[in-house]
């Protein structure tokens, strides 16, 4: 069965997350991070941040509500049972701290297939409250048997 | 903040996650995808049992780079692909070098090894000096 490649270049609507300092705290220490500008606010503020800085991969959290939609969007008839993460990209702009509220943006970059494979890539655009963009997200799923 | 030099190895970076993590990750990430908490359901889908998570291994991946570069707003761009499956409770060791540097920016080649098998290749980060 081809794939279907009609959703490319769909929008989704935009999610805002609410960046909270004992989230990041929970994640930074999840992922053994040990900078005290993670998890500890006197030293973010001393260091010039407004509270906890969150560590650039704490971009997964803040764009996850907005990146699930696609995936399971019945237009696009992924099959999530047969899906494998096949690589990922993330560009950072300003980093984000605890306070901080992020919009993001999902939209269907490429639908493709090849070698039995159907190849699924989606991206996420992620933007700060003074109109920042934090991150940009380039998620690539690939689905074995299509 | 670090001095980088084209050709030079990043320290190496080793975690051995421990038998809670994918847990702990779960929670921390909001993915709880049973194959990475349900060791049952992940051998009934023909995994060895309990997989990490890979966006955890990229988060290592990053760790490497934010310390070697001096902290987080170091850190512009990483790109991986993910190949094979990390498990828990074997060391991961991430390890890296400079590709490039010039116009402030340096360009580091990435891989996360466990047991001898690249879980993470052709890493490629980009970190502001």
């Amino acid at each position: 069965m081809p794939v279907n490649k009609q959703a490319i270049g769909k929008t989704y609507d935009p999610v805002v997350y609410a960046v909270g300092r004992e989230k990041i705290k929970e994640y930074a220490r999840a992922v053994g991070e040990t900078n005290p500008l993670h998890l500890d606010v006197d030293a973010a503020r001393e260091a010039g941040y407004a509270d906890v800085v969150a560590p650039p991969m704490f971009a997964v959290v803040y764009s996850a509500p907005a990146v699930g939609p696609p995936i399971f969007d019945p237009e696009i008839e992924l099959n999530f049972a047969m899906m494998v993460h096949g690589s990922q990209e993330f560009q950072w702009g300003p980093v984000v701290v605890a306070g901080d509220e992020i919009t993001t943006t999902a939209s269907v970059k490429d639908i493709s297939e090849a070698d039995g494979r159907g190849y699924y890539v989606f991206e996420s655009i992620s933007i700060n409250q003074r109109g920042e963009q934090v991150c940009r997200g380039t998620w690539t799923n690939i689905v074995r048997g299509v | 903040m670090a001095d980088l030099k084209s050709a030079e190895q990043i320290p190496q970076l080793s975690i051995t996650p421990d038998k809670y993590l994918t847990n702990r990750y779960a929670g921390a990430s909001g993915d709880f995808n049973p194959i990475h908490i349900d060791e049952e359901f992940a051998r009934a889908v023909g995994l060895p049992g309990r997989i990490l998570h890979g966006l955890w291994t990229m988060a290592q991946v990053a760790r490497a780079q934010t310390e070697a570069a001096g902290g987080p707003a170091h850190l512009k761009r990483l790109s991986v692909q993910f190949r094979g499956m990390g498990v828990p409770e074997q060391e991961i060791v991430v390890s890296g070098t400079v590709r490039e540097v010039g116009d402030g920016r340096a360009v580091v080649d990435t891989v996360a090894e466990q047991a001898g098998k690249q879980i993470i290749r052709n890493a490629e980060a980009e970190l502001e000096l």
